[in-house]
């Protein structure tokens, strides 16, 4: 009861501070809260199945892109569009997982930032259909769902506050179902489970294919509520991005993820105002978590103080 | 001793005079600067990531037009700030600048951007929050109708003018049967799709395009391609490869004939053209937007701009020649915040809520006549489609400096409209 308490004082909170916020931080909050769906995803990877991935961007941009394509060449409207935007991140999941499952550990890792750079490349390849690297711009009259115009800032903040708070109750209701316990036995001992009559290949692939669902989510979302789609998202940096919000709010933690976004985003907004070597702040904010602090922020506090966080 | 102090003390009546207007000064003149807020610019500036060597001249440039633009008593008699955030060339983070610079800075218009991924990535927002974009990228994504009403490039011509206006000079001087290298992304697709229409428009041919990954590395496996009959190859690599690309050239056709070579300065901006291994283009040509050695003809404010940019003759930082400005680029900044202070008076700018006047004011410009303001040449400015055009300048590359040898037409840029933003809602 406390659990879920939090987790709904939380999603109480975010609605609230939209009130409060003035409107540069909101929208950047509403930024941090679709990038933390992101986290999600890969923290159910990583956090609680230990798929340390680095090609989380393509799903994201799979996501964005299967929104996208349609509304640019097809003229969906938002809504259909965003179901395929999810659908297209659980399948390009599902796609890479039946082929990088194969592989573990720094195997799996490198297996799956080929698949991501591949990702990119293609979309580079076919910039005739996908607008290359210059993306595309999501028009804002593609851009309402039961009438709220996402490009404004309050159906945006709210848009983004749904799929945050979705995200958020249906990872705490997984990571407390029994399946996201064979997940978590899958981290700790995969033999083990294997013995206990677990099928490792078939727990991986649905918490991937679930990870990609959430990336894909995010990145059709992303799209939709600021209003461009490109190529970059599937770069290198996008795969990184989630590992660190995940690592530095707490892998492992329902909660870490939108900690780690917000907490990345204005490490990033302050400090660029003060030096170029802002991602060399965010490295070194890193580096001491995992010297100090090694389970991150919220992996910490369950530790030392809340063991009851999920 | 007492007289001869006494003689140099000012009188009462002087000290009463020299108070007067002193407090005459204070009363009326220094309050109306100190008082009048500041005209706050946005901008986005590419200071790390892809666009930094870029980015780092287009700072420079900002400072040496605002520094101008104050010294002749600001815009509307206000002074002028500018406010400068890192994109990091990122389009993810050039919309969150746009917004940072427009909310929590309160700038009143937002310039600078080059890049056409963060150009596109950052306007959305812009339009949403009906802020002036002012971008300087040489995209011919604003005249192509991809961004909204309240995004304008008025100080630079789009990639689309400047391709089709070399295609007469180049068919003309260097031969007609051309084949084109450039890389595979939507700048090189610009400048394949132009380029090839404006060669089969006066008469050439196109005998092969040969698109390079951006991943590339080394382009040995693609010289081979190059067709025998080949009267022009046309280049534009931008990127750090572009050295490796001329030296792998040079290696490739060795001391045999070889075909005339012209290509876009875009891939040796910020750099030596003395750099080792940039020998084989001597003899070659280059698109220039404007031209980095100072010309004979060069009219006398040049010289009054490349002091204020810190360029010498060469085109280089006047503190440390090693250090090559992006020349043929940077003016852009330059005149783009002359059009701001020029649309401002003309709007009456008072504040923000003086937005759409002053995008209204920069759509009624039409001649642009070239002066120190308007370095690079005269321009002509378009306000359906919010694109400037203007002259562009062919360079011989001689003893490893550029001699201009050409100048394009007004009317060699021209294009039919692809969209009329004036007729489309604020």
């Amino acid at each position: 009861m406390k659990v879920w308490a939090l987790h709904l004082a939380v999603v109480a909170a975010l609605f609230a501070l939209q009130f409060v916020l003035p409107p540069y931080h909101a929208t950047n909050l509403a930024r941090i809260m679709v990038l933390a769906v992101f986290a999600m995803g890969y923290n159910i990877a990583f956090g609680y199945t230990g798929l340390l991935s680095l090609g989380h961007a393509v799903f994201f941009a799979a996501g964005m892109f299967g929104m996208g394509l349609p509304v640019w060449h097809l003229d969906w409207t938002a809504l259909p569009a965003l179901i395929t935007g999810l659908a297209a991140g659980g399948l390009v999941a599902g796609a890479v997982g039946l082929l990088a499952l194969r592989t573990a550990g720094v195997s799996f890792m490198i297996v799956t930032l080929m698949f991501a750079q591949a990702g990119y490349l293609l979309l580079l390849y076919f910039g005739a259909v996908t607008g290359g690297d210059e993306g595309f711009v999501v028009e804002t009259s593609s851009r309402s769902v039961f009438g709220w115009n996402l490009s404004e800032d309050g159906p945006r903040y709210v848009a983004a506050l749904t799929l945050f708070a979705a995200a958020l109750l249906s990872c705490l209701w997984l990571v407390r179902s029994p399946f996201g316990r064979v997940m978590v036995a899958m981290r700790e001992n995969e033999d083990r489970s294997r013995m206990l009559g677990y099928n490792p290949f078939r727990v991986k692939l649905i918490a991937l294919v679930m990870s990609g669902l959430y990336a894909g989510a995010a990145g059709a979302v992303y799209g939709l509520l600021f209003g461009y789609v490109g190529a970059t998202f599937a770069t290198i940096q996008y795969s990184i991005l989630p590992m660190l919000y995940v690592l530095l709010g707490g892998a492992g933690t329902v909660l870490g993820p939108l900690l780690g976004a917000a907490v990345v985003f204005y490490l990033i907004d302050i400090t660029s105002a003060f030096t170029d070597a802002y991602f060399f702040v965010v490295g070194a904010s890193l580096v001491a978590l995992v010297l100090f602090a090694p389970k991150g922020i919220l992996g910490t506090i369950r530790e030392r103080v809340a063991a009851w966080l999920p | 001793m007492t007289r001869k102090l006494t003689g140099l003390t000012a009188s009462r009546r002087a000290v009463l005079q020299g108070a007067g207007a002193g407090l005459l000064t204070a009363g009326f003149v220094a309050p109306i600067w100190a008082q009048a807020a500041p005209i706050k610019l946005g901008f986005q500036l590419h200071r790390t990531g892809i666009g930094a060597a870029y980015g780092r001249w287009y700072e420079r440039t900002a400072q040496a037009a605002l520094k101008m633009v104050n010294d002749a008593g600001g815009i509307n008699g206000r002074p002028v700030e500018i406010v400068f955030e890192d994109d990091g060339t990122d389009p993810k983070r050039g919309a969150e600048v746009v917004e940072k610079l427009t909310r929590q800075h309160n700038c009143d218009l937002i310039f600078g951007p080059l890049f056409s991924h963060v150009v596109i990535g950052s306007a959305p927002r812009a339009g949403e929050l009906k802020v002036p974009y002012l971008v300087c990228s040489e995209g011919f994504h604003v005249a192509g109708g991809k961004l909204n009403r309240w995004s304008m490039q008025p100080g630079i011509t789009d990639v689309r003018a400047q391709v089709q206006s070399m295609a007469p000079w180049v068919l003309a001087n260097l031969g007609k049967k051309v084949t084109m290298v450039f890389p595979d992304y939507a700048f090189g697709h610009d400048h394949r799709d132009y380029f090839t229409a404006a060669v089969e428009a006066g008469g050439g041919k196109v005998l092969a395009q040969i698109a390079i990954p951006p991943t590339e590395t080394t382009f040995t496996r693609y010289m081979p391609q190059i067709p025998t009959d080949t009267e022009v190859l046309y280049h534009v690599m931008v990127g750090p490869a572009v050295l490796t690309f001329v030296k792998e050239l040079g290696e490739f056709y060795g001391s045999g004939a070889k075909p005339q070579i012209f290509g876009f300065i875009d891939s040796l901006e910020a750099v030596d053209m003395a750099s080792p291994g940039l020998e084989f283009l001597e003899g070659s040509h280059f698109w220039e937007g404007h031209c980095r050695n100072k010309q004979p003809d060069a009219p006398d404010y040049e010289a009054t701009y490349r002091a204020a940019v810190g360029v010498d003759d060469n085109g280089a930082s006047v503190s440390d020649p090693k250090d090559i400005s992006t020349y043929g680029h940077m003016f852009s900044v330059w005149e783009t915040l002359h059009i701001i202070k020029a649309g401002m008076e003309s709007a009456g700018y008072q504040g923000a809520a003086d937005r759409q006047k002053f995008v209204e004011a920069v759509e009624a410009m039409t001649v642009i006549p070239a002066s120190l303001a308007h370095v690079q040449g005269e321009k002509v400015f378009n306000g359906k489609t919010h694109q400037v055009f203007g002259l562009q300048f062919i360079s011989r590359v001689e003893g490893g400096k550029l001699v201009k040898v050409h100048t394009s037409s007004m009317e060699d840029g021209m294009y039919p409209d692809a969209v009329d933003f004036s007729t489309q809602s604020f």
